[in-house]
């Protein structure tokens, strides 16, 4: 049974209190309607089953009812961090110890600074 | 009631407190301190038990959780039976009655074991599949057999008396096991502060210092462990739990430990000071570092005829001598690959009885014990082993033979030694179990011979788990893993002075599994691997050469290790065994996957306090007292209890449901009832953007919805199919009554919150469940609004309060929402007040309603007047594969709504768009006093060879007393399409029925009863 810390309520809770709901980060596309049924069919039901880490989206249902996400790796079911809705995840396939978010924020803040200095 | 087989002087029983027990209907005596095990032993009780597929004799082989034989069944009373209980592990308490699981008519004299004799060729691994494959319809009359001769213990038929708990602990340090490691790293880690629980599964904490020949700090290794011990308990940080398993090691450190608090005393908890105590508890721990302390498990050697009772494993001899003052025979000859195996033949001698020979299996054995064995006069044939056991019912001797291990063969002479008891050893197996739960396969180590844990992050091992084998190692080994742990949960630990322990010097062990026979495996007397299972060397053998080369397979295809011991005793040899076949290495080979759990465990111990009226919570409605208290049968609607009918008591006889049914649909149809619908999920929403958001998850329109107005709504998931229903009402410009089905509740609001938190976060809106808030009441029927009346201050004209308007005010003097809506297609107000009024409203309806007969009806009731209307029901009429256009509700879809709301887009999709898909339709049956039956498949053409095509099936039907008729709803086919058509029931009991294809709506198809 995962120990599962809600970035909400900035705790570690017994999952229990948790529902799972399956991959994170799946957008549904903003105009549907110019969906193909393939494409449509894409985000309706092909998910992602990786050996290793995968992002997955979470609801404390019995404590705040705020959804969340959480990185996971799905050999050792550690969990490497849980985040917020909107933040990105620190831990992904191309930064398995870590720093993704960091380095993205970081790439945009140079790319900023490229900008002001041109 | 003498026990030939009790020292005189020894061990740690109690020898002034003697205990009577039974065992297989024969009274024995023990001592307070024995487990059955070193009773029976004591007592010189050979047989214990019938093997599980060849029924031969089978006696103690171990003194601890790996004991495969002694497994019996407990209790005097039918609701005391425990079955598979190993007697190794229970303490002897007064009046203990106790029998074999197997054999009949009884252990001594067992008939199956002729057909064991004979059929041991016959009964090859996968003999089922063989032997019993023809004819295939006889298998279920083998299967019975095989069942009743192949089975363990039986479970009570009667309840358990017993109560049982849960604990939700937690701490920084969990320790398991209290042997030398475990002892050293709990009072390491106790000593920081840091809260540390200590768990270990024996009667006594101390693990192998209790039978140990070492002494610590020159006395007696128990002297420390009682101080220790002492010293943890004084210790306000330390939890310690004797008599308790970690039976399962979990995700992110939770580890169950069970702990059995009574099972020694007695067979039931007696009462203490007049209370009802707790058998067993459940400690589900939540801890920061755990510490594997589960020290090792000796292996027996694979010999012929190995598992005559008197073969037993070297250490269990040492454990009987030095904690139970029990010796178990006369004349011990000792096979083993290693020093260590060596204190059983030294304790034998030191209680006075005879060690005829030990065989060692190395040519030049030369450690410390050797030559203690060799000063004390005890002959040592070296480069040897037992190649196989002498005996029936007990061993009468031991054939001896130099073996050459690499070549795998028996070289020279054979020799026959005298001998009742055999023990042997093949080395040391780390307890890896529960390492093994976390997932991490272990790795094997050439120089011990060994498989040793992987380890997940938080925890650590010490001692013989991770193959430190010498006292003071382990001592050390166990103080280090303690301080460690505790650190890293941010607790100094300071380091701990531990006893000193004479260093042992002993000689390299060799490899030695299996031991060559004379004859070849498949020939050679049965070689035994797994006791329990009866699983041989020669079967392991034959599964590889019928092409089992994976060890998962040659486990399933022999069932090795399926016991209720899990193999812990024979599955390194098995896999040996294995890897010798296949000519592979035992790390090539690889290791099966342990489980939780580590033993056995009651079920009530899983259950805790959750059974009966506490399984699952009970919901009530605020009227549900009068209910009772007037006849109501109830049904179960989620958690909830729904009045189901009210029948009515006629003449001293009580109504059968269908009379009861049939008289409420006729009040509501004919004059007024009332139905308690308070369990409608409901839920509250508000926020300037709740219109748009009510767009977006509902198929139909909002954004005109007036104040004081009310709307049915369906939802669906965005494959377009159907998952909820419910009416919305318009309370204020930016705040809605949503109502859901009453399964529905909590899986709608995650639903509006999951679309809101994660896709429009922007929009500004707020849901909050209301459900237990409100309590609600249809009043329905032609006399509806007469009634009602009486009781408010709503003008309840037909203008100024039309079909699906509502109003506020009051009702029998209490603040009320009354919404004009109809599920029943009669005049209906649902009338909802704050639930503390629900039962003085409920009350106040009846006092006027007398004059109406104002009926009380249930859910049996409100299914059926709903289904005359063809009014659908969420997970009745639809099954997560149903649209809005299936059902039939195209009125009810927005398809020129600007946002794309979830499920538009599937609907368009190529398999959504299909003509022939199922259509929600009614069924008339030909016959009017047939009610179809619900989920009956129906056909076109009843005279089609089987397997028929099933178009559809039905998915609701009742008998309406309005129609005297039944009728039913169906899915079909095409079937919006085939209105008049005859459609076909082929029953279960070869009657077909006939039924034609009509319109949903059965009763005022214009709807006109609920618009007057």
């Amino acid at each position: 049974m995962f120990y599962i810390h809600c970035p909400y309520c900035g705790e570690l809770r017994e999952e229990e209190e948790f529902h799972p709901k399956g991959q994170a980060h799946i957008a549904r596309p903003a105009d549907p309607t110019a969906c193909t049924d393939e494409e449509w069919g894409d985000y309706l039901f092909f998910r992602d089953n990786p050996r290793g880490i995968h992002h997955e989206l979470w609801v404390h249902a019995v404590g705040c009812r705020k959804f969340f996400n959480i990185t996971r790796h799905t050999v050792s079911y550690e969990i490497l961090e849980t985040f917020k809705m909107g933040e990105q995840p620190s831990f992904t396939t191309e930064h398995p110890q870590g720093g993704s978010a960091e380095s993205a924020t970081r790439q945009a803040q140079d790319a900023l600074q490229a900008g002001v200095h041109a | 009631m003498s026990q030939p087989n009790r020292l005189g002087q020894g061990g740690r029983i109690e020898r002034s407190r003697k205990l009577t027990f039974t065992f297989n209907g024969k009274r024995y005596q023990g001592h307070a301190g024995d487990t059955l095990a070193s009773a029976l032993l004591a007592n010189g009780v050979d047989i214990v038990n019938r093997s599980f597929k060849y029924s031969r004799p089978r006696g103690i082989v171990a003194a601890g959780a790996e004991e495969p034989n002694a497994v019996v069944q407990l209790g005097s009373t039918e609701s005391g039976q425990v079955p598979n209980v190993r007697a190794t592990q229970q303490a002897l308490f007064e009046g203990l009655e106790a029998r074999s699981t197997n054999g009949w008519p009884n252990v001594q004299r067992d008939m199956m074991s002729l057909v064991g004799k004979l059929g041991g060729k016959f009964m090859p691994p996968g003999f089922y599949y063989k032997t019993f494959m023809a004819p295939a319809s006889l298998w279920m009359t083998y299967e019975k057999y095989i069942r009743k001769s192949a089975g363990l213990g039986r479970s009570p038929m009667e309840n358990d008396p017993d109560i049982y708990d849960h604990l939700h602990q937690h701490c920084e340090v969990l320790v398991i096991g209290a042997g030398p490691a475990g002892l050293a790293a709990a009072l390491a880690a106790a000593r920081s502060g840091a809260r540390v629980i200590l768990v270990d599964e024996q009667e006594e904490m101390g693990g192998s210092l209790l039978d140990a020949r070492e002494r610590l700090d020159g006395k007696p290794a128990t002297q420390w462990v009682a101080q220790t011990l002492k010293a943890l308990a004084g210790m306000d940080n330390v939890t310690l739990l004797p008599r308790t398993t970690a039976n399962g090691y979990h995700d992110h450190n939770f580890v169950t430990l069970h702990e059995r608090r009574t099972e020694h005393l007695g067979e039931t908890a007696a009462p203490l000071n007049g209370r009802r105590q707790v058998r067993s508890r459940m400690h589900r721990v939540r801890a920061g570092r755990v510490v594997l302390a589960t020290g090792t498990h000796e292996r027996p050697l694979v010999y012929a005829n190995n598992d005559v009772p008197g073969n037993m494993v070297a250490g269990a001899v040492s454990t009987y001598i030095r904690r139970y003052g029990v010796v178990p025979g006369r004349r011990l000859v000792l096979s083993t690959s290693n020093d260590h195996a060596y204190r059983a033949a030294l304790d034998w001698l030191e209680s006075g009885r005879e060690v005829v020979a030990i065989a060692d299996a190395r040519s030049t054995p030369d450690g410390e014990l050797v030559e203690q064995a060799r000063a004390q006069g005890i002959r040592i044939i070296t480069g040897s082993a037992v190649i196989e056991a002498k005996g029936d019912t007990r061993v009468s001797g031991a054939r001896v033979a130099k073996v050459d291990l690499d070549g795998f063969r028996v070289v020279g002479g054979v020799e026959t030694l005298e001998c009742d008891t055999l023990a042997s050893s093949g080395g040391y197996s780390p307890v890896i179990h529960l390492a093994s739960h976390t997932g991490a396969r272990p790795t094997w180590r050439d120089d011990l011979l060994a498989f040793l844990p992987t380890l997940v992050k938080g925890v650590s091992v010490a001692g013989g788990a991770q193959g430190v084998f010498a006292t003071a190692e382990v001592l050390k080994d166990g103080e280090t893993a303690g301080r460690q742990a505790a650190g890293e949960a941010g607790f100094e630990a300071p380091s701990v002075s531990l006893p000193k322990v004479a260093r042992r010097r002993d000689g390299a062990a060799c490899a030695l599994y299996q031991v060559p026979h004379e004859k070849p495996t498949l020939r050679a007397p049965k070689q035994f691997v797994d006791l329990q299972n009866d699983v041989t060397a020669a079967g392991i053998e034959l599964a590889t050469r019928e092409g089992f080369e994976s060890i998962e397979h040659v486990k399933r295809y022999t069932a090795m290790g399926f016991g209720t011991d899990q193999g812990k005793l024979g599955n390194i040899n098995g896999m040996a065994i294995a890897a010798r076949c296949l000519d592979k290495s035992i790390p090539e080979v690889g290791t099966t996957v342990f489980r939780p759990n580590y033993t056995p465990v009651t079920i009530g111990a899983i259950v805790g306090r959750h059974c009966r009226e506490l399984f699952d919570p009970e919901r009530y409605t605020a009227m549900h007292q009068w209910h009772v208290e007037h006849g109501a049968e109830f049904e179960d609607v989620g958690q909830w209890k729904r009045p189901w009918y009210f029948p009515r008591k006629i003449d001293g006889k009580t109504e059968t449901m269908h009379d009861a049914v049939a008289r409420e649909c006729r009040a509501v149809r004919e004059g007024v009832g009332i139905l308690d619908a308070s369990t409608l999920g409901k839920i509250d929403i508000q926020g300037p953007d709740a219109r748009e958001f009510l767009g977006r998850v509902y198929t139909n329109k909002w954004a005109k919805l007036a104040p004081g107005r009310v709307r049915y709504g369906l939802m669906c998931k965005d494959d377009g199919m159907v998952f909820d229903d419910g009416t919305t009402s318009c309370l204020g410009e930016n705040h809605f009554l949503m109502t859901t089905t009453t399964g529905g509740a909590a899986g709608v609001l995650e639903w509006l919150e999951l679309w809101h938190q994660t896709e429009w976060p922007e929009l500004q809106v707020y849901f909050t469940s209301v459900t237990d808030h409100w309590a609600t009441m249809t009043v329905t029927g032609p006399e509806a609004r007469k009634l009602l009346a009486e009781l408010t201050d709503i003008d309840l004209d037909r203008e100024a309060f039309q079909f699906m308007d509502w109003r506020e005010g009051t009702v029998a003097d209490v603040p009320a929402r009354v919404f004009r809506i109809s599920f029943t297609g009669e005049l209906a107000y649902e009338i909802n007040v704050q639930a503390n009024y629900a039962q003085h409203v409920w009350e106040a309806l009846f006092a006027h309603g007398e004059k109406y007969d104002l009926t009380p009806y249930g859910t049996e009731t409100m299914h059926v007047l709903r289904a005359e209307k063809g009014f659908i029901i969420a997970g009745q009429e639809t099954d997560g594969s149903v649209t809005p256009e299936d059902l039939g509700m195209k009125w009810c879809v927005g398809y020129d709504k600007p946002f794309s709301w979830i499920g538009q887009r599937a609907l368009t999709r190529q398999d959504t768009a299909r003509t022939d898909r199922k259509q929600l339709v009614g069924l008339k049956p030909k016959d009017p006093k047939v009610v179809l039956e619900e989920g009956a498949q129906i056909v076109l053409d009843p005279k089609h060879a089987i397997p028929m095509p099933m178009v559809g099936h039905v998915t609701s039907s009742y008998y309406s007393p309005t129609l005297d008729s039944g009728f039913a709803l169906a899915v079909v086919k095409g079937g919006q399409q085939k209105m008049g058509e005859t459609v076909y029931l082929p029953m279960a009991d070869g009657r077909t029925h006939e039924a034609e294809i009509v319109s949903t709506i059965f009763i005022d198809p214009k709807g006109e009863r609920q618009n007057v």
